[in-house]
């Protein structure tokens, strides 16, 4: 039965008995009427995708193999790589459109397109960590490379005398110092420029933001000019650690701007609606609110300045000897060590400027490892330590406000 | 018959005035003026060493700037204390070496900020985002290295082949390069602006990967499920609706990303061989950019020429200082923020 006919018997009951009460009738529907319905996929991927992906991969290679080994005369492993991905690009497509109509070609097409390049992004990140683990990896299984320095070792010495213990104490020291000058004046402008607003206010917001710009070069060229040659003191440990204070301080003012912007106001409100001055509002409330995402500023920052070689190399000058003293005569980092390590034609040089490469990488890894895990939690999330913590604080504060008052301890 | 009626409007007073805004008097007490006076002394700290930077870099240019005018920017050779000197050269292969750099950052970075907003699954975008950051937080001698001893040996191949094939386009010319000889030249490939480039480029791409990642991430979802309900594949639905939205965001977090290109000193120093000439040719041997002139220069140079080099600074300084101003307003004004009603 169709719907025409049902729907002509019904008419036909309308018209010729009136006296009968018109029923509702429900069209039916046969099934066979309705289109088949598919559920569309947009993410993932398929059994037939796997396969296309695959067996195109696989020819590809083989047709580059076959250009680079026989038919023509290319060479080098970049090249190999880039001339394998564009025939794997043509063949997946192909494969695609046997089956599919163009804009889901198209789609799969960018969306390999897209995965390559993350994959790209990801597999330079592990080529260069990689190559400079491997390349040190001679020197950094010796234990002379942590607890010497580089004055008993001559170029051609081997890798079992002599270190970098010099540079590692000396870039602890030039961040240590750096830390503690723009650290404390870094968070009080972000407060500064989150807590007021007027004129003054946005002067400093933009003159920061333009400082964010200043290649780091010129932090080392302003302190070495100024410093240096005007004030007439010597290269030192806190000369290196001033032009790498100028260069982290609009990155840590910066970040931690954002972080304390984020501090909701309902909060500020109520501790002034309490009665709290304003020092106590930022004390006790907006710092300790932002306090995970300010810990992720400043070692980010913190990061960035121990990596830096240019401002280090005009300014704290050259040693191969241990220096504790910022104060006077040359103290080197571990960026500058590598960079003078591997100007030198020495082999046993080169292995050594990658180990120390490879010790300042790790130790960037690990303070940015430090800052993920302390900046994953959102503003104003406790840890059950820091929440213990705050609870036993306000029980105090009570038991201080109303003594007779009854508490259950937990 | 028809009556026509009229519509009535009611004539309702017009309001008499408008009232006066409240005027709200803040009143601190002595307690909160001294925190804001010591706050705003931070403040006025901060802002003193920043200013005293620029100003102190601007004065001390001015001797040599003052001596050459104008053709400072033109001038190719360095040798201030003949009087000949100039940046023409310099600040040309930093522009060179920084477009380069650009133009094998955008397309990395774009797709891995799209992949990793759009494509990968969601139990791995943390990971991956930590993976991008984490590689700019990577410091750039590490990635000199790379570039001098891993990345150059293997790119040679592909820039002979490139400029065999696609020498005809100046900029891939190579002089100095018997291309058909048996014992081709590989040292004519090396130390080229082309190397110094790419090893950029991977400095920057995560910079400019989080700035597009975070702007697609605001892409209101209405308008992403609408065009998924009106039939769009997922590259459709990125092509209509997330490339446009972020454009802003995507233009932005370019120029940051040139702004450090331009500045970088110590992968470009280990890279490069230094030279002087006016050339665009990025895959022949031979380069310059103004922060290595000033790493290498600035040992030997005289007061005067320290002023010279200390203009070539500011130079640097000001066009990183103008690209960074156009690229955050860019991304203050892309749409991000503002939402479909969807």
């Amino acid at each position: 039965m169709t719907i025409l006919e049902k729907s002509d018997s019904v008419g036909d009951q309308v018209g010729n008995v009136e006296s009968q009460r018109p029923k509702t009738t429900l069209p039916q529907i046969s099934p066979i009427a309705l289109p088949p319905s598919n559920t569309r996929r947009i993410a993932g991927i398929s059994r037939e995708d796997l396969g296309n992906i695959l067996g195109a991969g696989a020819s590809a290679i083989a047709v580059t193999y076959l250009l680079f080994g026989l038919l023509a005369p290319l060479q080098g492993s970049v090249g190999f790589v880039v001339v394998a991905f564009f025939i794997f690009l043509g063949l997946y497509a192909l494969l695609v459109s046997l089956t599919n109509p163009s804009p889901i070609v198209v789609d799969k097409v960018m969306t390999a397109i897209l995965a390559a390049s993350g994959a790209l992004a990801l597999a330079a990140l592990a080529s260069v960590v990689a190559f400079t683990l491997w390349r040190g990896r001679d020197a950094l299984v010796t234990w002379n490379l942590y607890t010497e320095d580089m004055s008993e070792a001559g170029p051609a010495d081997p890798l079992s005398v002599g270190g970098i213990q010099h540079s590692i104490i000396g870039t602890l020291i030039i961040i240590g110092i750096a830390i503690v000058l723009t650290v404390p004046l870094g968070i009080a402008c972000a407060v500064f420029l989150n807590e007021t607003r007027g004129r003054f206010n946005r002067l400093v917001r933009t003159v920061v933001d333009a400082m964010s710009a200043l290649p780091s070069i010129l932090a080392g060229l302003f302190i070495f000019a100024t410093f240096i040659l005007i004030l007439g003191l010597p290269r030192s440990g806190l000369a290196a650690a001033l032009a790498v204070s100028i260069m982290m301080l609009p990155i840590i003012i910066r970040s931690a701007d954002v972080v304390i912007r984020l501090v909701p106001g309902n909060l500020r409100e109520a501790s002034a609606s309490l009665g709290a001055p304003e020092r106590r509002t930022v004390w006790h409330v907006v710092l300790p609110t932002a306090r995970p995402g300010l810990g992720t500023a400043v070692i980010l920052g913190v990061a960035r300045g121990i990596g830096e070689t240019a401002p280090v190399l005009l300014t704290s000058g050259f040693a191969s000897t241990l220096n504790v003293n910022p104060l006077r005569d040359p103290m080197v980092s571990l960026p500058l060590s590598v960079f003078e390590f591997v100007q030198s034609p020495q082999p046993a040089l080169i292995a050594r400027g990658f180990a120390t490469a490879a010790v300042l990488m790790v130790l960037v890894l690990v303070l940015f490892a430090v800052a993920r895990l302390i900046g994953g939690r959102p503003a104003g999330q406790l840890s059950s330590r820091q929440r213990k913590r705050a609870e036993s604080r306000s029980l105090r504060d009570l038991k201080r406000i109303e003594p007779d008052i009854e508490t259950e301890q937990s | 018959m028809l009556t026509q009626t009229e519509t009535f409007v009611p004539q309702t007073e017009p309001e008499s005035r408008e009232p006066d805004p409240r005027t709200i008097n803040t009143v601190r007490d002595r307690n909160d003026r001294i925190f804001r006076v010591g706050l705003s002394s931070t403040g006025i700290a901060v802002l003193a060493i920043m200013v005293a930077v620029g100003v102190f870099l601007g004065v001390q240019a001015f001797d040599a700037l003052s001596e050459t005018g104008v053709s400072f920017l033109t001038t190719t050779e360095w040798e201030p204390d003949r009087g000949r000197f100039g940046i023409g050269s310099v600040l040309l292969g930093t522009v060179l070496i920084a477009l380069v750099a650009i133009a094998i950052a955008i397309p990395i970075s774009l797709g891995t900020a799209l992949f990793i907003t759009n494509i990968a699954p969601a139990r791995f975008r943390g990971i991956l985002v930590s993976l991008v950051d984490l590689m700019a937080a990577v410091p750039s001698v590490v990635y000199g290295l790379w570039g001098l001893f891993f990345f150059q040996p293997g790119v040679i191949g592909l820039s002979r082949w490139i400029s065999t094939w696609f020498g005809w386009i100046p900029i891939f010319s190579v002089e100095g390069a018997e291309s058909n000889s048996a014992l081709p030249n590989a040292s004519a490939f090396t130390a080229s602006a082309f190397i110094a480039g790419v090893v950029v480029a991977l400095m920057v791409m995560p910079i400019q990967s989080s700035v597009m990642r975070e702007v697609f991430s605001q892409v209101p979802l209405g308008e992403r499920e609408g065009a998924f309900a009106l039939g769009a594949t997922r590259w459709g639905a990125i092509r209509v609706v997330s490339l446009p939205f972020a454009r802003g965001g995507i233009i932005g977090g370019t120029m940051l990303g040139l702004g450090r290109a331009l500045g970088e000193t110590i992968a470009v120093l280990l890279i490069i061989s230094p030279s002087f000439d006016i050339k665009f040719r990025i895959l022949e041997t031979g380069g310059n950019s103004v922060s290595s002139l000033i790493a290498l220069g600035y040992k030997e140079a005289s007061s005067f020429g320290l002023s010279a080099l200390m203009a070539a600074g500011l130079a640097l300084f000001a066009m990183t200082l103008v690209v960074n101003f156009i690229a955050s307003a860019f991304v203050a004004r892309s749409r991000s923020g503002a939402s479909s009603e969807a």
